[in-house]
């Protein structure tokens, strides 16, 4: 007797809206077991991963910082989602933003003045745009699953840092170590608030990018074609909206979303380049996209909440003692849990053969 | 009608089954002798689905018995059904397309002998029920008539006392439906029961010896439709009597509006069909019925119509005198033209998105500046006020416009959807299967439009396999066959037995003089 699922004849809206909050909770549940397991109390665990970085005004700042990126790049993730693109390779996106971004302070110290932070965005988006649009190329050409390219870009996209940041782009007046050279002050993304935190102004950039996709999404034709071409690509078809140019679109915004958010965490946050720039963020901002129901305004609690577990990671790495592959068990199990629950919203679970309430 | 002697083969009693929302199957009652061919008539809607999926297992009663040779029967499963006798084939046929013939049976067989006793036991029964059948063919090679045969002989193998056939002939021509039928009057013949699934009155009453009617998941009747006319019939499935499609004489012949010549499109996978030589005018005033059966070419002709594949040769299609063979679905409908897909759902309409929304998904572009700011910006209020009016023109049954499209049912929906295309007066209308599973009483309000946007002028050309609607409300009729297209004739000329003909593919002629 095996398990199979079945199709739902009406999914419950009101679980639909409480699944990311029922999927956190579970989360929570299988970390306190977790801390148990690793001889943490749990509910003392609970509190320096979730409550702890929220109470003081230098780590709300902290969290801006690491929750900017999230939400930048997981509002482009939402579009490329809804419409069936499935770009995995954000975080090559983001890294190729904060390379292209960061040619001209890199080559050029000696040009430094008051065009330079524009221009340097402007190329990060533009370099995480034509990253995004290789993948984008191979499936709309040759048919090529995006998955893949997209995943084993982000392969290239590291290598590439390192080589450059070991190799022509190493600072010559670093004694060797594999950094290029520290931005000049015109080359830094300023602090919103210079006195209470570093949070600079990249979580101004992902408050109005998710709000000029919430508007997209909900009120144009764009959003339209998106979510019609998502759900049904004949009707799509049939309305006259081009796949491939949407396909083209998708990864062409979302990676320059993620080359923004490399660039802004490159200048902002970092002030140079080095061999790794990104904890994860273009990997676990895809668990925020699906957090946040694909919906920017979901996005950005669900971008809060997964730049929590940074923090909180951080934080019990160093109070606790736990390892900090903790934070992508943390991250794992939220994406896990949403996954399910989404899940056995649309479906229920039932013995093969017995054919109750199909 | 219990006999004395022996009990019925199959008898239910107050079988009830509830949905979220309906009541399915309203204490149904229904006997089945050995040695009879049994009619389940009703609309679309009217719960013949249900009671069959409940007969074959897929469904559970919520209350009532199932009695099969008399005695109580608990069906958990289609597996359990075919191991007491009870077999069926599906309207939609679940066929490997890349597998033979035998090796789809061995498949679906719940203890399938070796391949050689399997092939040997298929080409016998083939043999004695007149079904003939190559188990070395590949499927995706053999017409839809041939797949059937496939599907009937891998029920019979199983030895059925009851074979349970939903629409079979919905897809046949008149000649294979002929074929068909002395292949189910053999298998009375031999004893075995037959469930058929049918609205076609004709056939019914041609085939079958007893007859149970469903309305709105009730039994509204049990008759013998050799007795009765199919007026009668009619009447006692829809509820009330229906009024013919109004249909007069045609204009004489019109301006053409819709110009398709020499037009050619390749097959795109191994399995599609490649037009040849196509010539089709459509005219002002007139309908142009394009006969066939399905899986001729009909899907392929209609995406080229429509511009969702684009021709090579512009010149091929012109529309009021313009070339549009490179233009785009869109740019069509700035043209005037409008179409109506084969598919509701998924192709129509997007099924999870609301009406209001699927009004958008033929006019955002056809309706200017009207539902669409410069900006891209939709205009909500006068979408809702479009869907609104979409939904009251053809008095489509909805709990309001927010309701998804694939909330409705087959009929409301196609309503829906025909009323959206009509709603702009498009001088040139292009429809594929205009009332495919869709009630009588919607079927008509739909034909009757279709003649009425012709008779104020406009170009209608109506692809289907309802050789019957298109006899019904065609001025021409034109048969498409392997991806060729016969010479229109007048409809006056056409009945079914020379469509038929043509629609099997004899002296199709290629293309036409045009």
């Amino acid at each position: 007797m095996a398990l199979e699922l079945v199709k739902r004849p009406s999914p419950s809206r009101l679980f639909a809206a409480l699944s990311p909050f029922i999927a956190f909770a579970l989360t929570l549940l299988a970390g306190a077991l977790l801390f148990k397991i690793q001889g943490v109390p749990p509910l003392a665990g609970l509190y320096t991963y979730f409550v702890e970085p929220l109470t003081e005004t230098w780590s709300l700042h902290e969290l801006a910082i690491k929750a900017a990126p999230l939400i930048l790049i997981a509002v482009g993730l939402a579009v490329c989602f809804l419409s069936n693109n499935w770009n995995i390779g954000a975080e090559g996106q983001f890294i190729l933003g904060g390379i292209f971004g960061s040619a001209l302070p890199v080559l050029y110290p000696e040009l430094s003045n008051n065009t330079t932070l524009p221009v340097m965005l402007l190329m990060g988006a533009a370099g995480g745009a034509l990253f995004g649009l290789i993948p984008a190329f191979l499936k709309v050409k040759f048919n090529a699953n995006e998955i893949l390219t997209s995943l084993m870009l982000v392969y290239v996209a590291q290598l590439l840092l390192d080589w450059l940041v070991r190799g022509p782009w190493r600072n010559p007046a670093g004694f060797g170590f594999p950094q290029t050279r520290a931005f000049d002050e015109l080359a830094r993304l300023p602090a919103i608030d210079n006195m209470a935190g570093r949070a600079h102004w990249g979580i101004a950039f992902a408050l109005i990018a998710a709000l000029a996709l919430w508007w997209l999404l909900r009120s144009t034709r764009s959003g339209f074609e998106i979510r019609v071409i998502g759900a049904s690509p004949r009707a799509g078809a049939f309305a006259g909206f081009s796949s491939k140019r949407l396909t083209l679109f998708a990864f062409a915004l979302s990676g320059g979303l993620a080359g923004l958010a490399g660039i802004v965490e490159v200048s902002g946050t970092i002030g140079q380049l080095q061999p790794s720039i990104s904890p994860g963020y273009g990997f676990t901002a895809i668990i925020v996209a699906f957090l946040g129901r694909l919906n920017p305004a979901g996005i950005v609690a669900a971008g809060t909440v997964l730049a929590l577990t940074y923090l909180g990671g951080e934080a019990a790495q160093m109070s606790l003692g736990l390892s900090d592959k903790a934070v992508r068990v943390f991250q794992g199990l939220l994406l896990f849990f949403v996954l399910a629950t989404d899940t056995l919203i649309h479906y229920q679970l039932r013995r093969s053969g017995d054919t109750h309430g199909a | 009608m219990p006999s004395d002697t022996q009990p019925p083969l199959l008898e239910l009693e107050k079988l009830r089954k509830a949905f979220p929302g309906t009541l399915a199957n309203d204490d149904v009652d229904l006997v089945i002798n050995p040695g009879e061919i049994h009619a389940l008539l009703g609309e679309n809607g009217a719960g013949k689905s249900t009671l069959v999926k409940m007969i074959y297992g897929v469904l559970r009663p919520d209350a009532g018995a199932i009695r099969w040779h008399g005695e109580s029967v608990d069906l958990p499963n289609p597996r359990a059904a075919r191991r007491r006798g009870i077999g069926m084939v599906f309207q939609h046929f679940s066929l490997f397309e890349a597998l033979s013939a035998a090796e789809n049976i061995a498949l679906s067989l719940d203890d399938a002998p070796p391949m050689d006793t399997l092939t040997q036991r298929a080409r016998e029964l083939s043999e004695r029920y007149g079904l003939p059948l190559d188990p070395h063919a590949m499927v995706g090679d053999l017409s839809v008539g041939e797949r059937q045969r496939i599907e009937i002989v891998r029920c019979l193998l199983q030895e059925p006392e009851l074979l349970i056939l939903d629409e079979p002939t919905s897809v046949l021509t008149p000649q294979e439906a002929e074929q068909l039928f002395k292949t189910l009057e053999q298998l009375r013949a031999d004893g075995k029961s037959i469930l058929y699934i049918s609205h076609r009155l004709q056939e019914v009453q041609r085939l079958c010896d007893n007859a149970t009617v469903l309305r709105g998941g009730k039994v509204v009747g049990h008759c013998k439709p050799a007795e009765e006319s199919a007026a009668s019939l009619a009447t006692l499935m829809v509820g009330s009597e229906l009024p013919e499609v109004a249909h007069e004489e045609a204009l004489e012949s019109g301006a053409v509006l819709l110009d398709v010549r020499a037009l050619t499109r390749p097959a795109a996978t191994p399995f599609a069909v490649a037009l040849q030589d196509v010539y089709l005018q459509g005219r002002s005033g007139r309908i142009l019925g394009i006969a066939g059966v399905a899986g001729n070419g009909q899907g392929e002709l209609f995406e080229v119509l429509s511009g969702e594949v684009l021709t090579e040769q512009p010149l091929c299609i012109k529309m009021r005198n313009k070339a549009i063979g490179n233009l785009g679905i869109n740019e069509r409908r700035k043209l005037g033209a409008a179409f109506v897909p084969e598919e509701r759902l998924g192709h129509g309409a997007v099924p999870n998105m609301s009406l209001i929304d699927n009004a958008l998904l033929s006019r955002h572009r056809s309706d200017g500046g009207e539902l669409v700011g410069i900006t891209g910006r939709v205009k909500r209020g006068k979408l809702r006020k479009l869907a609104a009016r979409i939904v009251e023109s053809m008095d489509v049954r909805c709990s309001g416009t927010e309701q998804p499209a694939g909330a409705l049912s087959g009929g409301n929906l196609q309503k829906y959807i025909i009323a959206r295309e009509l709603d702009r007066k498009p001088k040139v209308l292009v429809v594929n299967q205009p009332t495919w599973g869709v009630d009588a009483g919607a079927a008509l309000r739909i034909r009757n439009a279709l003649v009425q946007l012709a008779r104020d002028g406009s170009a209608v050309v109506v692809i289907s396999q309802d050789l019957e609607e298109l006899l019904q409300i065609s001025d021409d009729v034109s048969v498409m066959h392997d991806g060729k297209l016969s010479f229109p004739m007048p409809v006056a000329e056409a009945n079914p037995e020379n469509i038929g003909l043509l629609m099997g593919g004899s002296e199709a002629n290629a293309g036409g003089n045009a």
